[in-house]
C-alpha cells in the first residue's frame, strides 16, 4: 500500500515533467532534422542535422532581428527601472493625499488590455514619427513594464525598515541621496527580480511589435517567427521554424533555470501580498 | 516631484491613447487619414440602415454577428482556460509542496513552459498537432485511441480546443506558483495537529488546506482571466482566420489594420476595454485590496 502510494506520486510527477518539457524537447528534435526526415514522426534523435541552424543565419536578417529584440527589451529595462525607482520611493515612503489612487490607476493599467490602446498608440507613434523605429517599441512596452516594476518596488520598499532611512535624514541627506545611498543597495534583489520579468516580458511581445514595425530588418523576434512561411500553405518551413524557435527560447530557459528563485519571486510578490 | 516623470510617461502611453481610441469608435477615421477623423456620433456601434421602402436593416458592432461571435468565444476560452489552468495548477503546486528528493529541481523545470514566448508555444504546438505528421496524432493512433488523424488547428470543431491546450499548457506554471506561494505559507502545525487526532487527508484538504489558500488562488484566476479576455497571439499565429477561434482581441485587429476600418476597430477595442474595466473593478471591490498599505504603515 505505501510503496503503492509512493509509486503513484513519483508517477504523478514524471508525468508533470513530461508535459512541461516534451514540446520543447520535440522542437530541438525536429529542428536538428532537415529535408524529408522532418516529415517522419520520431520520438528520439536520429540525425544531428545542423543545417536548419546555418540556413537561419545565412542572409542575416534572423541576427539583426535578434539584434533589435536585445537592443529594445535590454533599453525597455534599464528606462523602466529609472522611473520606478524614484516613483516607488515616493509610493511607499513619501506620505501624501491620493497615494492609493495613484496605486490604484498604476494597478488598473497594468490591467489594460494592449488592444484598447492599439489604435490610439498608433496614431500617436506615427503623429512622433516613430513608425517602423524601435524606439516605437521601447515607448509603448513601458505600458506593462512600469506598472508593473512600480507595483513591485513599492511592495519591496514597504517591507524596509524604516531606522535606515531615518539616520540618514537625521544627518541631512536629500531624498535623492537617499534613494542612491540608502535604498539602491538593498533594492538589488528586487531590482534583478523585477529587471528579470520586464526583460522577458519586452522579449516576448507581439502585438505591438507586429503592428508598428513594417519591414523585415526592423521586427523582434517573436514577430519574425510568426512570420516565417513557405511558398504555399504544404511547405512550411518547420525545421527552419523550430530552429528560430529554439535560438530565441534557450537564452530565457536559461535565465529561468538561473534566477530561479528570483523569479518566482517576482511573479508571486505583487500578487499574494494583495 | 518623484513620481511625475512616471506619471508623464504612463499617461502617455496608456491613459491618452485610451482616450483616442474611444475618440476614433465615434468618427470615420481611416487607417491612412487618421488625422481628418470626423465626429460620426453612434454609427460604428449602431446604425439603422433604411432602404427607403419602410425595410430597413441594424447595421455597426451592436449588430454584428461575428463580434457577438468572438466574444463568445474570448469568453468560452477564458472560462475553460482557466478553470484548467487553476486545476493543474492546484496539483502540481499540491505535488511541488510535499518534500522528495529532487523537489527543486522539479520545481525549476515546471517552469519551462511559463519560460517559452507565446509566438514559440503556438508554433511548436502548430508543428505537435500537424494533422498529416504531428505527433499527438502519431501517439493516439499507437494508443489506439482514434482511428484516422485529427486535423486539430485546421477543423472548425477542434480548432479552440487546441487553442486552449496551447494556453494551459503555457500559464499552469504560473497558476502553480502563485498557490505554491499561497500553500508555503500555511503554518506545518495545523496539518500536524490534524494528523494526531487522525483525521482523513480528503477532509484536511477540504477543511483546511483549501480555504486557506482560497486567496491566494482567486488572485491567480483574477490575473489569468483579465489575461485570457485579451488574448491575442496564440490565436493569431495557432489558428489564423477561423470563426470558431476569433476572439475580440484579433476581430478588433482585423479591422483597424486589415479591412481598413480604423473607427469600427477602434469601436470593437473600446467596447473589449469596457468589458475588462468592469470586471477588473468588480474585483477590487469585492476583494477590498490593501491599496493605502495601511497594514504595514
Amino acid at each position: 500500500m505505501r510503496i503503492a502510494k509512493i509509486a503513484g506520486f513519483y508517477a504523478l510527477v514524471a508525468i508533470i515533467l513530461a508535459q512541461a518539457l516534451f514540446p520543447f524537447y520535440y522542437a530541438v528534435l525536429t529542428s536538428l532534422e532537415s529535408g524529408q526526415a522532418i516529415f517522419d514522426v520520431n520520438y528520439l534523435p536520429k540525425v544531428i542535422d545542423l543545417s536548419n541552424y546555418r540556413a537561419a543565419f545565412e542572409d542575416g536578417v534572423f541576427g539583426r532581428q535578434i539584434l533589435n529584440s536585445v537592443f529594445v527589451s535590454t533599453v525597455v529595462v534599464i528606462v523602466s527601472l529609472g522611473f520606478a525607482v524614484t516613483a516607488s520611493y515616493a509610493l511607499a515612503r513619501v506620505p501624501f493625499l491620493g497615494r492609493g489612487k495613484i496605486l490604484l490607476l498604476i494597478l488598473s493599467v497594468s490591467m489594460f488590455p494592449q488592444i484598447a490602446v492599439l489604435s490610439g498608440l498608433f496614431a500617436l507613434i506615427r503623429a512622433m514619427g516613430l513608425f517602423n523605429s524601435l524606439w516605437s517599441l521601447v515607448f509603448s512596452y513601458m505600458i506593462f513594464t512600469l506598472p508593473f516594476t512600480v507595483w513591485v518596488l513599492t511592495t519591496f520598499m514597504r517591507k524596509l525598515p524604516k531606522e535606515i532611512e531615518e539616520a540618514a535624514i537625521m544627518d541631512g541627506a536629500a531624498p535623492l541621496t537617499i534613494i542612491r545611498r540608502v535604498f539602491l543597495p538593498l533594492l538589488w534583489p528586487a531590482l534583478v527580480t523585477t529587471g528579470l520579468l520586464a526583460f522577458i516580458h519586452a522579449w516576448n511581445e507581439f502585438l505591438f511589435a507586429l503592428t508598428f514595425m513594417s519591414t523585415d530588418t526592423q521586427r523582434t523576434v517573436p514577430v519574425a517567427i510568426a512570420l516565417i512561411s513557405g511558398a504555399s500553405e504544404f511547405e512550411i518551413p518547420w525545421g527552419s521554424i523550430m530552429a528560430a524557435s529554439v535560438i530565441v527560447t534557450l537564452p530565457l530557459i536559461a535565465l529561468v533555470l538561473v534566477f530561479q528563485r528570483k523569479i518566482i519571486s517576482g511573479l508571486t510578490a505583487g500578487a499574494v501580498k494583495g | 516631484m518623484f513620481l511625475a516623470p512616471m506619471l508623464i510617461v504612463l499617461g502617455a502611453v496608456a491613459l491618452f491613447p485610451l482616450g483616442q481610441t474611444i475618440w476614433f469608435g465615434f468618427t470615420d477615421a481611416s487607417l491612412n487619414n487618421i488625422d481628418a477623423a470626423r465626429f460620426v456620433g453612434l454609427r460604428n456601434y449602431i446604425e439603422w440602415l433604411d432602404y427607403g421602402n419602410g425595410q430597413g436593416e441594424w447595421l455597426g458592432l451592436l449588430a454584428d454577428d461575428r463580434w457577438w461571435r468572438a466574444v463568445r468565444n474570448t469568453v468560452w476560452f477564458a472560462v475553460v482556460s482557466v478553470s484548467f489552468e487553476t486545476l493543474f495548477g492546484l496539483i502540481i503546486a499540491l505535488v511541488l509542496n510535499a518534500k522528495f528528493p529532487g523537489r527543486a529541481v522539479v520545481r525549476t523545470l515546471v517552469l519551462v513552459p511559463w519560460a517559452i514566448p507565446t509566438v514559440v508555444s503556438a508554433k511548436m504546438w502548430g508543428w505537435m498537432l500537424h494533422d498529416q505528421f504531428g505527433i499527438i496524432n502519431d501517439m493516439l493512433i499507437k494508443l489506439g485511441l482514434i482511428a484516422t488523424p485529427i486535423a486539430w488547428t485546421a477543423s472548425a470543431d477542434t480548432a479552440m480546443a487546441a487553442v486552449m491546450m496551447v494556453d494551459i499548457w503555457k500559464t499552469t506554471p504560473f497558476m502553480a506558483l502563485l498557490i505554491l506561494a499561497g500553500l508555503q505559507m500555511i503554518p506545518d502545525d495545523i496539518y500536524e495537529a490534524a494528523r494526531l487526532d487522525g483525521i482523513n487527508p480528503v477532509r484536511v484538504f477540504r477543511k483546511v488546506t483549501l480555504p486557506l489558500v482560497m486567496p491566494a488562488l482567486l488572485v491567480g484566476v483574477v490575473f489569468r482571466g483579465l489575461d485570457a479576455l485579451r488574448v491575442f497571439d496564440i490565436v493569431y499565429v495557432l489558428t489564423p482566420n477561423t470563426d470558431a477561434t476569433r476572439t475580440m482581441s484579433v476581430y478588433a485587429r482585423e479591422n483597424l489594420f486589415d479591412y481598413d476600418k480604423f473607427a469600427y476597430g477602434s469601436a470593437a477595442s473600446t467596447l473589449l476595454f469596457l468589458i475588462v474595466a468592469l470586471i477588473t473593478i468588480g474585483f477590487i471591490y469585492l476583494t477590498r485590496m490593501d491599496l493605502e498599505g495601511k497594514e504595514t504603515d
